[in-house]
């Protein structure tokens, strides 16, 4: 086991693609560390360059006290995990466990006793004589983990483990592995492209967009704190809604206004921040879906916001239901940096793409096409620059 | 109803012209050697008949006794073997270590490279046997088993590149990468990994390299010319006196040379079909 620490590392292609930009983190020993981001943001890059199965361009990698810029996969023990599992089909479940102990000269009995160790853990005791296309994908991935643990590495690496599984079968491998790292406590990196994944496994989050760490947070935090529109859009689901509004001073109060709705902010979170730069000014307003609720099952509306909407599609989850609406006099705002995202769910012509969304309580009395009365919790509206799309408060 | 029928009709038609075109094409295929094999078996009188016989009428084991009483045809089995089999052992460990390179590095000039190891086997080996005799002498070699071996594998090699690069590039790539992170050198990834599950297409390649050197002729009569190094392709023509040649036992040699390569491939057509890497990866 050891830390893994990136200091300035830097990764580019050819002559001038930049697939990591000056990467700078301290993994302790122990920590689950997810690197999240959208497809070729570079995260997968970052963790092979700690298999060392890519090269580091600039900077420096540690993992314990040594620099491992130039040491070969082989002699950096750390073990990983690939996205299609990458078992050796000539080899049963035992010889795919043992492969690596053998390789290391570890005596028959150890390898057996970590083997059946590790078969127990994972639940593979009866298939230690199978090869891998004589399992079904929940066990090959199984295996994939079992080559990991025996192995006792200093690190786990992960690249997108569960996303060939299908949905039921990945929530219950998040679980496993969840369960695994805190029964054997290995520095782990897990690279994913999906966010529920992020959210629930990590320790901490590397959120990572075109080579450049947006931020590194615990996942509540950076639910809570997103540095920037990016970060903000990207964390949570359905995702944060960006509208176009306007700082004002009112009563002593700063309120943000968008469309009719005025939104007092709560003064805990004015300090430390200086506004006035943004006073009867132009910012973005970030809302969560959740933050929004139907005002009729609202118990106490003390600090929310209300805003009169016609709902236009209303899909129900069962144990809550999504609105979706247009907010009169408000506009829409479309950041640039989620602009590839809006393209990839193919919402920025339609006009889903101009559509907020609450997330409400089955309960709602909201129908498609009659109005509803939608609150605000005010305390937990987000601010950004519209230049610079940082988060504005802290 | 009517529909069905008819269409059933032209099923069974189907089907029919189906069976039929691959008796035909079986019977072309194998007519050659079931003509040599009726000549191995016959009488030396119905051999010469006017007209021929289309199915034998007298059967015997003469040529049979004939090729195997005679030592020179044994020796020459041996040295068909030894000659084969090391130009295949040889060709695989080169050929799959060039392969192996060149399917998986990036390198300049990939492509001229393999054209230029392409050509080579396309050079006409008659075009260089003469200076090859005079290089070969000098050497002192002519007459050995080096002889036959070093053109052999020249000529052979290419064909093994081409083939081993094909089946190299379609392994996936993650399974090396496992390996060394799992601990292995490349060469151990190479070993332990790639080449067992290559095994379909080395296997394949073998048997196509080992056919081509049990059948060459050229090197074989030209740089052999002593019953202990000759192999069976230059002793078959051999079975015959100044005044008459002995047919029947040169099919029966013909029949008796032909099992050993049908042996081959019926033993490892299973494994050349087998799908390997099934279940390495998901899909």
């Amino acid at each position: 086991m050891a830390e893994i620490t990136f200091e300035d590392v830097k990764k580019v292609y050819g002559e001038d693609v930049v697939a990591i930009q000056d990467m700078n983190l301290d993994i302790p020993d122990g920590e689950f560390v997810v690197f999240v981001g959208p497809s070729g943001c570079g995260k997968s890059t970052a963790l092979r360059m700690v298999a060392g199965l890519e090269d580091i361009t600039d900077g420096k990698l540690f993992i314990g006290d040594e620099v491992v810029n130039d040491v070969p996969p082989r002699e950096r023990d750390i073990a990983m995990v690939f996205q299609n599992y990458a078992l050796y089909p000539h080899m049963n479940v035992r010889e795919n466990m043992a492969f690596a102990l053998k390789l290391r000269k570890v005596d028959s009995d150890e390898i057996d006793r970590r083997v059946n160790d590790a078969a127990k853990i994972l639940g593979l005791e009866n298939f230690l004589n199978r090869k891998p296309v004589a399992l079904s994908g929940g066990q090959r991935q199984r295996v994939a983990l079992g080559r990991a643990i025996v192995r006792d590495p200093k690190a786990f690496l992960m690249d997108e483990p569960l996303s060939n599984l299908d949905a039921k079968l990945r929530v219950q491998m998040r679980t496993e592995i969840a369960k695994l790292h805190n029964r054997i406590g290995v520095t782990t990196i897990y690279v994913t492209h999906d966010q529920t994944e992020a959210m629930t496994m990590a320790d901490r989050i590397v959120l990572l967009k075109d080579g450049i760490v947006q931020q590194i947070a615990p996942p509540q935090e950076m639910y809570e704190y997103p540095n920037n529109v990016f970060v903000a859009g990207f964390i949570g689901s359905p995702a944060m809604n960006f509208v176009k509004g306007h700082l004002e001073k009112d009563n002593g109060n700063i309120v943000a206004a968008f469309g009719e709705a005025r939104v007092p902010l709560s003064r805990e979170k004015l300090e430390n921040v200086d506004l006035d730069p943004y006073i009867n000014n132009d910012v973005v307003v970030g809302i969560r879906p959740e933050n929004i609720e139907d005002a009729e099952v609202v118990e106490n509306p003390e600090g929310t916001t209300p805003i009169t909407v016609e709902p236009q599609v209303i899909e129900s989850m069962g144990n809550e239901k999504y609105v979706y609406f247009e907010l009169s006099q408000a506009e829409k705002a479309h950041m640039e940096s989620l602009a590839e995202e809006e393209a990839e769910v193919g919402g920025e012509d339609d006009d889903a793409g101009e559509l907020l969304v609450a997330r409400v309580s089955p309960e709602t009395v909201a129908r498609e096409g009659k109005e509803v009365r939608l609150l605000i919790d005010s305390s937990k509206v987000h601010l950004f620059d519209p230049e610079t799309e940082e988060a504005i408060l802290q | 109803m009517a529909a069905a029928t008819s269409s059933g009709s032209g099923n069974l038609w189907r089907s029919v012209a189906f069976y039929a075109f691959i008796a035909f094409f079986l019977l072309v295929a194998l007519f050659p050697l079931l003509w040599v094999f009726k000549m191995s078996i016959i009488t030396r009188a119905e051999i010469f008949a006017s007209p021929p016989t289309i199915l034998p009428n007298t059967l015997t084991g003469t040529s049979y006794e004939t090729i195997f009483s005679d030592a020179r045809f044994q020796r020459a089995i041996l040295n068909s073997v030894i000659v084969a089999g090391v130009t295949t052992v040889i060709c695989l460990f080169l050929g799959s270590i060039a392969a192996y390179a060149i399917a998986r590095l990036r390198f300049r000039f990939k492509s001229p490279f393999l054209t230029l190891i392409l050509a080579i086997a396309f050079f006409p080996p008659v075009a260089i046997i003469a200076p090859l005799f005079v290089q070969f002498s000098q050497a002192g070699i002519i007459n050995t088993y080096a002889s036959l071996i070093i053109p052999d594998v020249v000529f052979a090699l290419p064909l093994t590149v081409w083939l081993l690069v094909a089946f190299f590039k379609e392994l996936p790539f993650d399974l090396e990468e496992a390996a060394k992170v799992d601990g292995a050198t490349t060469l151990q990834a190479f070993w332990k990994v790639i080449v067992p599950l290559s095994a379909p297409g080395v296997f394949t390649t073998a048997i196509l390299t080992f056919i081509f050197a049990w059948n060459e002729f050229l090197f074989a009569n030209t740089f052999a010319f002593d019953i202990s190094v000759q192999p069976v392709t230059v002793v078959i023509p051999q079975f015959a006196t100044i005044y008459t040649v002995d047919y029947g036992a040169q099919a029966a040699a013909a029949v008796v040379v032909t099992i050993p390569l049908v042996i081959l491939v019926l033993i490892f057509q299973r494994r050349i079909v087998s799908g390997l890497t099934a279940g390495a990866v998901k899909g």
